[in-house]
């Protein structure tokens, strides 16, 4: 390789954003577009009974309202919560019972105020108790882990332990938020239909809209070329797309449909609350002899998610006897889905905490006793690691953030009104990736062309992949082109599990590899339309590992607390991570940086509430639910290691867009044990909870 | 369609060019330079002046356009992020836009423009001696106030990020401080 | 939101009889809060009057040494004037303590008064709220009410109300001016907002038609050592969990004026009198100022889940009323 990969290459559409000429879903304009709003479910659980859309059709400027009765008939989705408007059925309340299209936004929402929609009612039942009487254990967890995990005697063995641990946590729902609400744009043309829409991979949202419309794909063109954020709320096709290809249909003109964001909550999906129990059990040394975590959340009526928040338990320390549990709840809630590091995220937050309290009452220091468990394998596969540099990690991380000589003693550091305190936690998060296709293409001018129907959410795709194929190509890093975003190009998997890039960096350094090849054997002028390599990377990048493949890292925290207010402030936050190769430093160190921003807000800002009385999430806005602002967030540091790996994929990477949030709110939360003495096990950390715990504690 | 009384003539200058239309009273300016100028640059966060995504510059100073309505503005300067460096075409960046993108000052973009138009403001205000929540009381009232790191955050708190790209938007802002 | 007509005011008479000729009609300020509830179905309007164009929007000294701001003025400017600055400084810090600065830029001093509460349950016009429809219930007695009402509240209604602005004003014994088909009156302003009783849907004194022109700062409390703090969920554009505003003068060692209100803990910013009447000619000790919070934050009736604002005020107030000592006896926020 000559060097593109690795280097800090400025974003290639950079210049489009910070002009305002970035166009995003909404945002391209179509003659006679009309506007539509949906209209939500009032009731948690129930049927309708009635759709009175009289008076909004009466509003100036309506053009059609779609409920139950009237929408176009869809074939049955594998997703339940596509089904939209296609029977009476609530199954939670925020759910779409109808509609509005019209020529304009006001209109479209003057008349979604119009619509009286009568219900008939049935109990409903939202709230998640560890001892809930519906709570099963599924068949697995989400991404396919088995529900139950165990090996040896965990009871046993924790019984017999010297130092013993047995906690709860309780992480509540989150929700991803992206700046760019959920938005498409549709439009139908001599049976074929076009969208526009914000999503994390156009393939998939193409494939269910054939499925939906029994449209061929080939008839149905998809593109996100710009997308405002994901985090997982966008890996799969939402209500918005499908309502505007049917309001589009229906209208017979091109239809917009962004969903308002105190909507979103009930519909895109959020990180289902969980509730942890953590056993640890270890010798004076420190070795863990019995690490038990279970994990109970909810889901929905309509589909099965399941936060495999205890599965990185199976993957972090060496303990010989051990056992991980995930259980459920169906309840009348809106569906969880993914949310940025599901699974780790709050299963290392119960974990690391978990393993403080051990450190704790160990009197050990928490970054030696992580070193001390350290696994020669995977604990629950017994897989050899492909690589895993976790102890360097927290080495390099301790050196960075000047924890050497750190008084352990809990409680004792003021300045003034304010404690202040450290703390340190692990992350991990899995290696994925997926087959994909991609096409480099030689032109006469000496530029290449590289096309793969990858997807930008901010991530930096399109550049991070023009680099991995100048490479590839062994030409410099302005003559490569590349087109993303569009199900006209060769199809690639969706940005999502932090494999995006694995996944098409890989076709794109198979396919310009290919290509470079073509030209040492090809001799004279290029013809006209250049010459092409195809690559597909399936068989390749599907094949089974014989390693266990993940990412680690290593979070550092120090906060101030305010005994007055209860108040946390971050006053740093370190990262170093070890994710096989980084192949665009600068847009990495965006990706670790944000990952941790939004652990920082896991901590001590991001929570929601199920409303037993009303079935819904109370902190529906962005004035309610709280995602960091400028003013938290003061220090943030990311650093990585030059980790070598060659059991990855070519570019020896491991992804990278997760692994920040995970550890993060652990980091934080020790840290303010540290600084205050008082153990709190429920975030996110609010002035109400710390107050009342510094209270607690002096009394 | 629509009762005459509910939709009114306005005349705003947006980016220096005038425009005079007949808008639904209802219209705010968010959607106005969105749906009618076919300027896509202001975003639409919320809709509801919890976000800053849809930050502009009116009559030179910072606010949320979700918010205002259009009719209550004629008369007005509009500035948004395609009319920030001023050359009209937008072809020479302003500082700002071209500090985010050296700091790599975003990810997804959507916040993007917000950010440049609220630190733009920013700025101006700080020169005009507006004290911001981490102001030293007993700074002199009325004399500019120096920006450093803190007071950045603070005065950009308004605009949500959730690519988290906070630290690098405190540089970017740093970068272009007079 | 429905459709409206929209009519400009180029004095307040030609307001004030613009509203009278308009059934259903509202004033516009900066609409930061108006066009939010409007868009949320919550607020209705048939017309709007917009005032943001009358002649209300100086800071001007009145003889006596008292202070007028227009109803207009907006937030920033407000919290910017060097008058406002030097004299009345828990004014400008509660401003600044508020919102964001797009949001101080558009909203008014006239209509931070008059915004309305931010309880989730109000805003959804899907829930029941005695607040927005008398009767209806209110969801959040039973509900999540971490934020709401400790002190005041009644079975009708816990809502808090959010303004900053109006907690500094209140504790610095400022006046709410105001002008109306009837005439031109002036109301305390720790007496313009009301606490729910039967009556959730009125938040204020202000009666039909009735335009907010202008706040009047007192000379009494021009200069003293004041100061405002709030305590929120994240370290900036959130709506307080609590706050207090304090004005103090020591002579001879003791106290000699104290203002107190707090914030975030009921219907209306809450003056502290009790805590207030403690204090006078009490020495500035700590123990002192606990035992005048105490004595006010005991009438508090927490619920369920706001328990905390209890410790969390008294905790707040505390620390500003010892701030202040400091500032009193040195010249010079510690």
């Amino acid at each position: 390789m000559t060097g593109s990969v690795g280097a800090p290459a400025e974003r290639r559409e950079g210049r489009e954003k910070v002009s305002g000429t970035a166009r995003y879903a909404g945002e391209f304009p179509s003659p006679g577009r009309a506007q539509a709003w949906p209209v939500p479910a009032g009731v948690a659980r129930g049927r309708v009974t009635a759709v009175d859309t009289a008076a909004a059709l009466a509003v100036p400027g309506v053009l059609a309202v779609l409920t139950h009765e009237n929408a176009p008939r869809l074939a049955e989705p594998d997703d339940p919560t596509l089904a939209l408007l296609q029977d009476a059925r609530v199954p939670h309340r925020g759910w779409f019972v109808a509609l509005v299209v019209a020529e304009t936004l006001e209109a479209a929402r003057a008349g979604a105020a119009a619509v009286r929609v009568a219900y008939a009612t049935e109990e409903h039942d939202v709230t998640l108790t560890g001892s809930h009487p519906g709570v099963y254990v599924p068949e697995e967890a989400n991404g396919g882990h088995p529900a139950v995990r165990e090996q040896g005697d965990p009871d046993g063995a924790f019984d017999a332990s010297a130092a013993r641990v047995d906690v709860a946590y309780r992480v509540p729902p989150l929700h991803n938020h992206p700046m760019e609400p959920h938005t498409s744009t549709a439009r139908w043309e001599d049976g074929r239909l076009s969208v526009h829409t914000s999503s994390q991979g156009t393939g998939a949202v193409r494939a269910v809209l054939a499925g939906l419309f029994g449209l061929p794909e080939e008839r149905i063109v998809v593109t996100a070329e710009h997308v405002g954020g994901g985090f997982g709320s966008k890996g799969t096709p939402r209500p918005d797309v499908v309502l505007a290809a049917m309001a589009a249909r229906e209208t017979g003109r091109p239809v917009t449909v962004a969903l308002p964001r105190r909507y979103l909550p009930a519909v895109v999906g959020h990180r289902a609350p969980t509730l942890h129990r953590l056993r640890l059990g270890a010798g004076a040394d420190g070795r863990l002899a019995s690490l038990t975590h279970e994990v109970t959340t909810h889901t929905s009526r309509i589909k099965e998610f399941v936060e495999q928040a205890a599965v990185p338990a199976r993957v972090m320390y060496a303990a010989p006897h051990n056992r991980t549990v995930h259980r459920v709840a169906a309840l009348d809630v809106p569906s969880p889905s993914w949310m940025r590091a599901p699974g780790e995220a709050p299963g290392m937050y119960a974990l690391e905490s978990a393993l403080d309290e051990l450190a704790t009452e160990l009197g050990m220091d928490p970054v030696e006793l992580r070193v001390r468990n350290e696994p020669d394998v995977e604990p629950d596969s017994g897989r050899p690691f492909s690589s895993r540099h976790l102890v360097e990690c927290l080495r390099e991380g301790a050196r960075r953030f000047g924890w050497a000589g750190r008084d352990p003693r809990p409680g004792v550091r003021r300045e003034g009104p304010l404690l202040l305190g450290t703390g340190v936690a692990a992350a991990t998060y899995p290696v994925m990736v997926g087959p994909s296709t991609a096409t480099a293409r030689a032109l006469p001018d000496g530029s290449f062309l590289v096309r793969i129907n990858a997807t930008d959410i901010g991530t930096g795709a399109r550049t991070v992949l023009a680099q991995v194929g100048a490479d590839a190509l062994g030409v410099p890093l302005e003559r490569v082109r590349i087109e993303v975003g569009s199900t006209e190009l060769p199809s690639a998997p969706l940005a999502g599990g932090s494999s995006g890039t694995a996944s098409w960096g890989w076709a794109v350094h198979d396919a310009c590899a290919g290509l470079a090849r073509r030209l040492a054997g090809h001799a004279g002028p290029l013809p006209g339309q250049g010459l092409d390599h195809r690559a597909d990377t399936t068989g390749a990048a599907d094949a089974e590992s014989d390693f266990a493949r993940h990412a680690f890292g290593a979070h550092f925290a120090e906060v101030a607390v305010d005994t007055v207010t209860g108040e946390v402030r971050v006053g740093r936050l370190l990262g170093v991570y070890a994710a096989g190769r980084i192949l665009n430093a600068r847009t990495a160190r965006s990706q670790f940086v944000g990952g941790m921003t939004m652990g920082l807000g896991m901590a001590l800002t991001e929570g929601s509430t199920m409303d037993a009385a009303f079935g819904d999430f109370t902190e529906s806005d962005l004035a309610s639910y709280h995602v960091p602002v400028h003013a938290d967030v003061a220090g943030i540091e990311a650093h990585w290691l030059d980790e070598e790996d060659s059991r990855l994929n070519p570019m020896g990477s491991k992804g990278i867009g997760e692994i920040g949030i995970v550890g993060t709110a652990a980091a934080i939360g020790n840290a303010v044990h540290h600084a205050t003495g008082v153990r709190l096990r429920e975030l996110p950390l609010t002035p109400d909870r710390v107050l009342t715990g510094l209270l607690d504690r002096r009394t | 369609m629509g009762n005459l009384q509910h939709r009114s003539q306005t005349t705003l200058r947006v980016n220096g060019k005038p425009h005079t239309l007949t808008v639904d009273h209802r219209r705010v300016l968010l959607d106005l330079l969105r749906e009618d100028l076919d300027l896509t640059g202001a975003k639409k966060g919320c809709d509801h002046g919890q976000c800053g995504a849809c930050t502009v510059l009116v009559d030179g100073r910072r606010v949320n356009s979700c918010l205002l309505f259009a009719v209550a503005l004629d008369g007005c300067e509009v500035t948004t992020v395609e009319g920030l460096s001023g050359d009209g075409g937008g072809e020479e960046p302003h500082p700002l836009q071209r500090a985010f993108l050296e700091r790599d000052a975003f990810q997804c973009g959507y916040c993007t423009p917000g950010q440049i138009c609220s630190a733009a403001g920013v700025l101006a205000e700080a020169a005009a001696g507006h004290p911001s929540h981490v102001t030293d009381p007993a700074a002199p009232s009325g004399e500019p106030v120096p920006l450093d790191r803190e007071e950045i955050r603070e005065r950009l708190s308004g605009n949500l990020c959730r690519c988290g790209a906070y630290p690098r938007i405190a540089e970017a802002v740093e970068d272009v401080i007079p | 939101m429905r459709e409206f007509a929209y009519v400009r005011a180029g004095s307040v008479e030609e307001a004030t009889s613009a509203y009278a000729s308009h059934t259903g009609a509202r004033y516009l300020g900066g609409g930061t809060n108006l066009v939010d509830l409007m868009k949320l179905g919550v607020e209705a309007p048939a017309a709007l009057i917009d005032v943001t164009r009358l002649p209300l929007d100086t800071v001007e000294e009145l003889p006596g040494g008292a202070l007028r701001v227009g109803a207009m003025v907006r937030n920033s400017d407000l919290a910017a004037h060097p008058l406002v600055r030097d004299r009345y400084p828990a004014l400008s810090q509660a401003v600044l303590a508020g919102a964001s600065g797009q949001l101080r830029n558009a909203a008014t001093t006239g209509g931070n008064l008059l915004q309305r509460t931010r309880c989730p349950y109000f805003q959804d016009v899907s829930k029941p709220c005695n607040k927005r429809e008398p009767g209806s219930g209110c969801g959040a007695r039973d509900g999540v009410h971490r934020d709401h009402a400790v002190l005041g509240h009644s079975a009708h209604c816990i809502a808090t109300h959010p303004s900053d602005m109006a907690v500094a004003l209140s504790a610095l014994g400022g006046r709410v001016e105001l002008a109306g088909p009837e005439g031109a009156r002036s109301v305390a302003a720790a007496d313009f907002h009301r606490l729910p009783g039967d009556r959730p849907e009125q938040d204020t004194e202000i009666r039909p038609g009735e335009l907010v022109t202008g706040v009047v700062l007192p000379a009494a409390t021009a200069g003293l050592p004041s100061a405002y703090r709030k305590a929120r969920d994240r370290a900036s554009y959130a709506f307080a969990l609590a706050s207090v505003a304090v004005v103090l003068r020591l002579e001879d060692g003791v106290v000699g004026h104290a203002g107190l209100a707090f914030g975030a803990l009921a219907h209306r910013p809450w003056r502290a009198q009790r805590a207030e009447e403690a204090l006078l000619g009490a020495a500035p000790t700590r123990a002192a100022f606990e035992h005048a919070v105490d004595l006010e934050l005991a009438a508090a009736q927490p619920l369920r889940d706001n328990a905390y604002k209890v410790p969390l005020a008294r905790n707040l107030a505390v620390d500003v009323l010892s701030r202040l000592t400091d500032t009193a006896f040195t010249g010079r926020a510690s």
